[in-house]
């Protein structure tokens, strides 16, 4: 069932002297199965667009479809909703609550109204699918370390079974090898069971390295949505919101400049080393 | 959902009375609230709600974002109302199964309406008008004298200020706190109380984890830039009066001198307590 946002705006603080258009206008079709980046600068827009993906905000005009139906209706089954898309929030692990990590990941499928042992396994089959330790499964919370803890969260929406899964900064105060980590089980989560995959990143290099589709924001409106190395074209423009191309983009992108003839448009580090070598070693034949 | 909560709001405005010292503000709010009770006749009360007017009017801050501080004292105010009206002996308007109402408890009972509506509304000017940060700087310079009786005027008014700003902090954290929960199918709205008062365990229990942790970096970060406590810290903006202060508290005590005058001068009383009488029946 693909999400649908037509013509959504959203203002903040509108009865005050000062409001705040967070969105401006945007128009997005969201279909299943897709693996897509959300990438702006601070203040873009990109938390508040998320959350009118499962109905926590509604736009104050415009309108949200999902499954053809709108989400403001009188209606519309919110909760049912929140099942289909699950949203991880940036610092997950502020919500973690319960006395033990299993306790806290049946928290969501036991609200979904499934039975104990339906809620447990579903719960066991989430944390396995985010590498938990599983001598960890019945440790307090508070003896996890930061990126554990991030598991963990993330664990508690998936156990929900959910068809999108939206991560809102979901590397955000990791260190890198943690946010490869991550970045690397969502990928698997995608491929392994074709689960559309929503990410937020203020970060270009997370997000050319892995998505298909990358949507930019700017001051409440989409700039750019396009696929990576279409969106990565406009470098300039990029950098005017603040936000650039990837590193290795750059270099391959710069070499080129120099006459040497490597691909311009590559995204990850593999690939620059990839093209500079076979243009090195072409050149030496 | 949580952002109705308006206690120590600030509007964010320029006007006259955002740019006053905010010692002038919280001395005339006392004085203001002092008058309310001094006033015996309802030329006293049609004063202080002219002068109130004219303030908010200065002020720039719709009427709107006033009368929002009234309803959640609706109830206080209601229950006042009516205690007054039935238990103020007298004379007998009508009587109904045990219940009476009589002239003097409809006297006392507008008064006490009078009062404290205009109490609630003055005191919510001064925390529309003036930043919380502000708020305790005038406090610590205003009451500075109690630092003879070894009342640490100081760190009290750094508590308060640290209190002030986490409420805003507080209210986002639980915001969002909250809408994490309702991401995972939590409900807060539906079943009786027991249920609802159980659906936020969620939420309090990283509520309070957070703010533990923050007061930690908090205080942390505190010690980190020397913070010692004490006498002689000096600050970066120092209240100093201004012109217009002066001008402030000229215009204050003279409304409250002649006002309370008014509200008092026995001819005035005496004609409105004529024309009070007359509707008793004798």
């Amino acid at each position: 069932m693909p999400l649908i946002l037509d013509h959504v705006s959203q203002v903040y603080n509108a009865d005050t002297e000062t409001p705040v258009k967070a969105l401006d206008d945007v128009s997005l079709v969201l279909p299943e199965g897709q693996f897509i980046g959300i990438i702006g600068h601070t203040g873009s827009g990109k938390s508040t667009l998320v959350q009118h993906l499962n109905g926590l905000m509604l736009p104050t005009s415009g309108n949200v479809y999902y499954n053809g139906k709108d989400i403001a209706d009188k209606d519309f089954d919110k909760k049912d909703l929140r099942k289909h898309v699950g949203l991880v929030f940036q610092y997950p692990e502020h919500q973690l609550f319960e006395t033990d990590v299993f306790a806290d990941v049946c928290f969501g499928p036991k609200n979904m109204g499934l039975s104990k042992k339906e809620a447990e396994l579903a719960a066991f089959d989430a944390l396995r699918k985010v590498d938990f330790p599983t001598e960890l499964y019945y440790a307090s919370v508070f003896e996890l370390s930061g990126g554990q803890k991030r598991r963990a969260a993330i664990a508690g929406v998936l156990a929900m079974k959910p068809d999108f899964l939206v991560l809102d900064e979901p590397t955000a105060g990791l260190d890198p090898v943690g946010r490869y980590e991550i970045l690397d089980m969502v990928s698997a989560l995608h491929k392994e069971s074709g689960m559309t995959i929503i990410l937020v990143s203020h970060s270009m290099e997370d997000v050319a390295r892995y998505v298909e589709r990358v949507i930019v924001m700017d001051r409440g409106k989409v700039a750019y949505d396009d696929t990576p190395r279409e969106v990565f074209t406009h470098e300039k423009e990029l950098e005017g919101m603040g936000l650039g191309i990837p590193e290795s983009t750059r270099i391959a992108r710069m070499l080129k400049g120099k006459g040497i003839d490597v691909d311009p448009d590559v995204l990850t580090v593999g690939e620059a080393a990839d093209s500079i070598f076979a243009a090195v070693t072409g050149r030496n034949k | 959902m949580i952002r109705d909560i308006t206690i120590g709001q600030y509007y964010q405005t320029d006007s006259t009375v955002h740019r006053l010292d905010p010692r002038v503000k919280l001395l005339g709010t006392l004085l203001f609230i002092v008058a309310l009770f001094l006033y015996k006749n309802p030329a006293g009360y049609a004063l202080g709600l002219v002068f109130l007017l004219t303030v908010i009017k200065l002020s720039h801050v719709p009427l709107k974002f006033i009368t929002k501080g009234l309803k959640g004292i609706m109830i206080v105010l209601v229950f006042t109302v009516l205690i007054n009206l039935f238990l103020t002996p007298g004379t007998a308007v009508v009587s109904f199964w045990k219940l009476t109402i009589t002239y003097e408890g409809i006297g006392v009972a507008l008064t006490m309406l009078f009062r404290l509506t205009m109490l609630i509304m003055g005191s919510s000017i001064v925390t529309l008008t003036t930043t919380p940060n502000n708020l305790t700087d005038g406090l610590e310079k205003g009451l500075g004298f109690l630092k003879i009786f070894r009342v640490p005027v100081g760190d009290v008014a750094m508590m308060m200020s640290i209190a002030l700003r986490f409420i805003p902090i507080l209210m986002e954290e639980t915001d969002r706190i909250m809408k994490a929960q309702l991401a995972r199918g939590a409900d807060f709205e539906s079943g009786n109380i027991v249920k609802k008062a159980k659906a936020l365990v969620p939420v309090l229990v990283p509520l309070f984890v957070s703010a533990f942790r923050r007061a930690g970096d908090l205080a942390m970060a505190m010690e980190a830039r020397c913070y010692r406590g004490g006498d002689g810290r000096t600050k970066m903006k120092p209240l100093i009066y201004k012109k217009r202060d002066a001008m402030a508290y000229i215009i204050l005590f003279s409304f409250v001198v002649i006002s309370v005058w008014i509200g008092r001068w026995s001819v005035i009383s005496g004609f409105f307590n004529s024309i009070y009488s007359s509707f008793i029946p004798k």
